[in-house]
């Protein structure tokens, strides 16, 4: 029978360590809703995401109040856009409307984001490919829950350069077109290489083609409650350090699998994934820098970062894997700037560039995320970033993504503020040297010798 | 079996247990087990019930009960067992 002092630390990690679960993410296939005329399917797509996911707020609050764990977020993705609007639209305005159709359906049902307006080039790109990228500026402008990524590259494929070329201009686009409010539209967009089909995690979440027709994907998250287990055994060696993450990213995951399994039950739709992430948020005491902190650097950014992040991010996976029968999605620790008030204290005190986050990013998921740049930063220096990020999630056979927002009118020494989740960033300096020559090359880089495992 | 977890916690007074013991028995709540401590005259104390015959819907004894905690001057919490079950067990 569970005893006082379980009952006590389970508590104690939800009310003092902020132990959550991040996310309860509906994926809908909108494949049956496919039809060449524009306004047809802009109704049919409406009806499907309100009928499908009509119960998931009310349900998911239900689980929050019997189990007394608190669900932080409710989403949806949805299969990514450009496959669903193929044949009716014949403009990116074509497509906006489907933007505005999908943000309608969210605030409908009371999700906070819907993901999904996407496309997946990581060897070429159609028509209605390009006609989606093309609008997202516009699309993210409009809209207010709307999330898009783009698929740029896999191990399998290699690297679309043409893309990378072209979402570089569109992330400049985006910022333009939000610039009023601080180039948020950039925050809700991300370019990634091996883009998972199940993650349940915004910006980049859509359901991909593979999966059924609905499906539920749980983010958990918990950096505050491995944090303060890693505070009881300061000065300890590798073994103790590496056990005591394992055991805390084990209690922590079967949560996220029972939270999954009765959403999925009283939703009557099939679990499929927890994704094993570390997220944290910009709350004290909710940080991934901390965590790295607390295993002995002065600061995040310092020599020995990249081990430590290793390390956690391995011990998270081998305790998480244990606790849930499915996982997927990102699993592993996030490393958003904004996100993270431990990284924006970092940023300001000097210690972390954009070159070290690259270099954690190899060990770690998922990529540089929430990054605030200078506005006048190039299209083709973004370019440029984003192919660096690629090319370690193509080599290294992982996810990769880039969340960049220069801020348009802004420069190093100031700050951008986003609210909520998406917390602040100090704007960070980018090298200042061009690549412009390189990616207007155009075509793409070929898929590396480790792919051909047939 | 619907095994429920109250928790309450908060300065200790004349009647705690009492007043929730006389809520659970009205509504058909059977006590299965109860350890409790004082430490520097904070009160801690964990029921485990069985809610399978209850009167009341989980919604509302948990309301209910939250409502008692507060008329009592404490934090009184209701949740299911299987969270602590499956994080502590294999």
């Amino acid at each position: 029978m569970i005893n006082f002092f379980e009952v006590s630390e389970t508590n104690k990690m939800i009310e003092q360590e902020k132990l959550d679960v991040r996310t309860i993410t509906l994926g809908i296939s909108l494949l049956d809703c496919c039809d060449a005329n524009l306004d047809a399917l802009n109704t049919k797509i409406y009806d499907k995401i309100t009928r499908v996911a009509k119960n998931l707020v009310s349900v998911g609050n239900d689980i929050e109040r019997e189990y007394g764990i608190p669900i932080v977020n409710k989403r949806i993705s949805v299969t990514p856009i450009a496959l669903i609007g193929g044949s009716a639209c014949k403009s990116p305005e074509d497509f906006v409307t489907i933007a505005k159709t999908l943000d309608r359906a969210a605030k409908e049902v009371g999700v906070n984001f819907l993901g999904g307006y996407s496309a997946l080039v990581c060897k070429g790109m159609t028509q209605a490919d390009e006609n989606l990228i093309r609008s997202i500026p516009q699309a993210l402008a409009s809209t207010e829950r709307i999330c898009s990524s783009v698929n740029i590259g896999s191990t399998k494929t290699g690297i679309n350069m043409d893309a990378v070329k072209l979402m570089g201009e569109i992330v400049k686009e985006t910022a333009e077109a939000t610039k009023e409010n601080g180039s948020l539209g950039c925050a809700k967009l991300v370019v990634l290489c091996n883009a998972p089909d199940d993650n349940p995690f915004m910006a980049g979440a859509f359901h991909g083609v593979t999966e059924g027709d609905a499906v539920i994907n749980v983010g958990v998250s918990g950096p505050g409650v491995v944090k303060h287990a890693l505070e009881s055994v300061r000065g300890e060696n590798f073994e103790v350090l590496s056990e005591t993450v394992k055991k805390t990213a084990f209690k922590v995951t079967r949560m996220g699998q029972l939270v999954a399994l009765e959403a999925s039950e009283r939703l009557g739709i099939p679990f499929g994934i927890v994704d094993l992430s570390l997220a944290p948020t910009p709350a004290v005491g909710d940080s991934v820098a901390e965590i790295l902190e607390e295993m002995g650097l002065e600061s995040v950014g310092a020599p020995g970062t990249t081990a430590a992040l290793a390390l956690l991010n391995d011990q998270v996976k081998k305790g998480g894997v244990m606790a849930s029968s499915y996982v997927g999605g990102f699993s592993g620790a996030f490393i958003p700037v904004s996100e993270d008030q431990g990284m924006i204290d970092a940023v300001n005190r000097g210690a972390i560039t954009i070159e070290k986050l690259e270099a954690m990013t190899s060990v770690c998921s998922v990529g540089l995320d929430m990054i605030a740049i200078p506005g006048n930063t190039t299209a083709a220096t973004i370019s440029g970033i984003i192919a660096d990020e690629a090319a370690i999630g193509m080599i290294n056979q992982k996810t990769t993504g880039v969340r960049l927002i220069p801020v348009i009118g802004k420069d190093i020494g100031d700050t951008v503020e986003f609210g909520g989740l998406l917390g602040y960033a100090p704007i960070q300096a980018v090298n200042k040297f061009s690549c412009a020559d390189f990616i207007n090359r155009g075509g793409r880089i070929p898929a590396p010798i480790h792919s051909f495992k047939n | 079996m619907n095994k429920t977890i109250i928790t309450v916690v908060g300065k200790d007074a004349v009647g705690i247990i009492a007043k929730v013991c006389t809520y659970l028995a009205k509504n058909q709540i059977n006590v299965e087990d109860i350890s409790q401590t004082i430490v520097q005259g904070y009160f801690n104390m964990m029921m485990i019930v069985d809610t399978g015959n209850s009167a009341v819907s989980f919604g509302d004894m948990a309301r209910e009960l939250e409502q008692l905690g507060v008329e009592t001057g404490v934090h009184i919490r209701c949740q299911r067992e299987e969270i602590f079950e499956k994080m502590h067990r294999i």
